[in-house]
């Protein structure tokens, strides 16, 4: 923001964070023209219609359980944690990307975060809408789920169990939730006003007038405004870290043989970086295709996510090196057990997946050629989004399937129902991605205006009518 | 405490510059001809602007600040109160509930750490947010400003301007239009009430 205008400082950079040429007025009636032009590309319609199909399912999954239970998923004794575990795991992990981007590449001023910050950030908040159905619908009875989950006076004069990594997961991701939206919306206020003052619609005006909250740029506000993004960006970066720290709590705090490991904090927030970069990269690349935004969002942002993809990806690789040898190092049966038994047990083929997904597959991103490439970068990030849900699914199940006795062994899959709820969230995702980019600007406009001004400063009223 | 002066039917006087370097440098110069009711306008935030024309305070890290204190209380506090205070007075709903849980003392603060953690991220972030509203006095549904066609048009796309308040207490409407003019405004126009 403008305090980094005092230290111009230049990049090493071969392909520039934004295409020459670009004025004040232009960069706005691009960002802002996407959303007030009510054409939307056949593409938009496409995956809005996906996401919409995909929803229905959700909502079929949904009315299923709620009908029947919580016996229509595949979930048994022993493996009483399935499906509702992995995918709330693996949509909280894709929301980190989101906060990564907007919080703490600001505080490194990467200038490069500036037209996927918002994306992302928008990315961040629907992944955790999607992570939340699964704590909700987990418990079966959702209308009850306020009791469970939250400290509230009741009539049982009982409180939820503050020593327990559950509760501690309740507060963490309602935080992490709460905090991404105040800031997503807060950086969405001097767009909104850009947006008032250039629709033409008098029901657009009024409606993006209302949530701008009359923001007219004055030099006070302003002031206030960057302080308090700046704030937020300070305390999102502590939560972001905090937020699949905890999580891995609710693995690394029990006794389980290949859950109690002090090592699944570090590498649980590294996945999630890995997968919210996927995951990033998954929306975008089709996106600045679709809505010509090449010149926004071009190879340097691609090679950028790429890089961090593969440094989060090594991490990851490390962590699970690391669980193997420590294991062995430890010299507990059980936990020698537990690897030996994911690498050659019933479940080898998810292990050695993930670990073609997650270890072998990112190797490629060494490559420039396949970082500034849009269609192999594409093909790779699904594969790490593939991979980074096997993680959870190897973590889960194979932990759980061959308890201590071989007389409580047993076997898990997700039946059509944990399939039906999970591909649901997907739509859910898409659904409110695709309405995101349909009513609101995409990039933030104002950081762009700035990018413009930093890249060549002087005049920047073209025209006088 | 109206100290306009009685003769202007306007809210004050508008002046646009030609771009960020213009409208900081004509700022400047207002405030020190001793202009203090004045206020610029940017699309894009001007690093100085606000200390040029006199406008800088700390409330906003005070609120964040006062406010993660208190959340780190509130969070620490609810942990530690419903899990190591019963208070047999109060009827049972608002009494903690100091229940022995595999043996670990009623007071396990290293467990409450991070409830009061999240507490403390979560009071603060809402407060940067609500205290940046607050204090820049929004949501303002009507401003004057926006009566400035020109205003409206550029303000928030590529418009810089500059208005002195018809409050301010050397603002004659004459003599400001003649200063703003003469710090290189491209435009300068009336606000209207």
């Amino acid at each position: 923001m403008a305090t980094e205008m005092s230290r111009q400082r230049v990049a090493p950079e071969e392909v520039p964070v934004l295409a020459p040429g670009q004025t004040l007025r232009s960069v706005t009636e691009k960002i802002s023209d996407v959303v007030l032009d009510f054409k939307s590309p056949l593409f938009w319609f496409a995956g809005f219609g996906v996401g919409f199909l995909l929803l229905q399912l959700f909502l079929l999954g949904v009315s299923v359980l709620l009908f029947k239970g919580t016996g229509v998923w595949g979930i048994n004794n022993p493996v009483g944690w399935g499906f509702a575990i992995i995918n709330f795991v693996w949509w909280i992990g894709i929301g980190h990307a989101g906060t990564l981007i907007s919080a703490i590449l600001f505080l490194f001023r990467q200038q490069w975060r500036m037209s996927i910050n918002r994306a992302a950030e928008a990315m961040t908040l629907f992944a955790v809408i999607c992570a939340l159905q699964f704590p909700l619908f987990h418990t079966g009875r959702p209308w009850l789920a306020a009791y469970w989950l939250l400290p509230y006076p009741n009539t049982m004069g009982i409180w939820p169990n503050f020593r327990s990594p559950l509760i501690w997961d309740v507060f963490a991701v309602s935080t992490y939730g709460t905090i991404s939206a105040v800031f997503w919306f807060t950086g969405l206020i001097p767009d909104l006003a850009t947006m008032r003052d250039r629709a033409r619609n008098r029901a657009a005006r009024l409606v993006y007038g209302f949530l701008s909250m009359g923001w007219r740029g004055s030099a006070a506000h302003w002031r206030r405004y960057e302080t308090a993004y700046m704030l937020l960006a300070g305390l999102s970066t502590p939560l972001v870290l905090s937020v699949h720290t905890v999580v891995s709590f609710d693995f690394a705090v029990s006794l389980i043989p290949g859950w109690h490991a002090t090592l699944f904090p570090p590498y649980f927030v590294a996945g999630a970086i890995y997968s919210g970069f996927a995951m990033v990269l998954t929306l975008l690349i089709p996106i600045r295709a679709a809505y010509g935004l090449k010149g926004m969002i071009t190879e340097r942002h691609l090679d950028a996510m790429a890089k961090v993809m593969l440094a989060t990806g090594l991490i990851v690789f490390y962590g699970y090196l690391m669980e193997a040898f420590v294991a062995w190092y430890s010299g507990s049966y059980y936990e020698r057990f537990v690897i030996w038994n994911r690498m050659t047990g019933p479940y080898w083929w998810a292990l050695w997946a993930l670990v073609f997904c997650n270890g072998v597959m990112p190797q490629t991103l060494w490559l420039k050629k396949v970082r500034t490439n849009p269609v192999p970068l594409f093909a790779v990030s699904i594969v790490v989004n593939v991979g980074m849900w096997l993680e959870r699914y190897v973590i889960v199940v194979t932990s759980l399937h061959r308890d201590y006795l071989p007389g409580s062994w047993g076997m898990y899959a997700g039946t059509r129902w944990d399939w039906a709820i999970y591909l649901g969230t997907i739509g859910l995702f898409l659904t409110l991605f695709y309405l995101f980019m349909r009513v609101l600007p995409m990039i933030s406009i104002f950081e762009m205006r700035e990018l413009v001004h930093r890249r060549s400063p002087g005049k920047h009223v073209e025209m006088m009518e | 405490m109206d100290v306009r002066t009685p003769s202007t039917g306007i809210y004050g006087v508008m002046a646009e510059f030609d771009g960020p370097e213009a409208l900081l440098e004509a700022s400047r110069r207002a405030y020190a001809a001793g202009y203090r009711k004045l206020d610029a306008f940017t699309p894009i935030p001007i690093h100085g602007l606000a200390e040029a024309i006199g406008q800088v305070d700390r409330k906003v890290q005070l609120a964040v600040l006062a406010m993660g204190i208190v959340g780190m209380g509130a969070g620490f506090g609810l942990a530690y109160y419903t899990s190591a205070v019963e208070v047999p007075l109060l009827p049972a709903m608002f009494s903690g509930y100091a229940n022995n849980v595999g043996g670990r003392p009623l007071n396990s603060w290293p467990s409450f750490i991070i409830p009061t953690f999240e507490t403390t991220i979560l009071f603060a972030g809402i407060t940067a947010l609500v205290s940046m509203l607050v204090f820049n006095g929004l949501p303002m549904p009507y401003h004057p400003v926006f009566n400035v066609a020109r205003f409206r048009e550029h303000a928030s796309t590529d418009g810089f301007f500059l208005c002195v308040e018809a409050a301010d207490p050397r603002f004659d409407a004459g003599e400001t239009r003649r200063f703003l003019r003469g710090l290189g405004a491209i435009e300068v126009n009336d606000v209207a009430h």
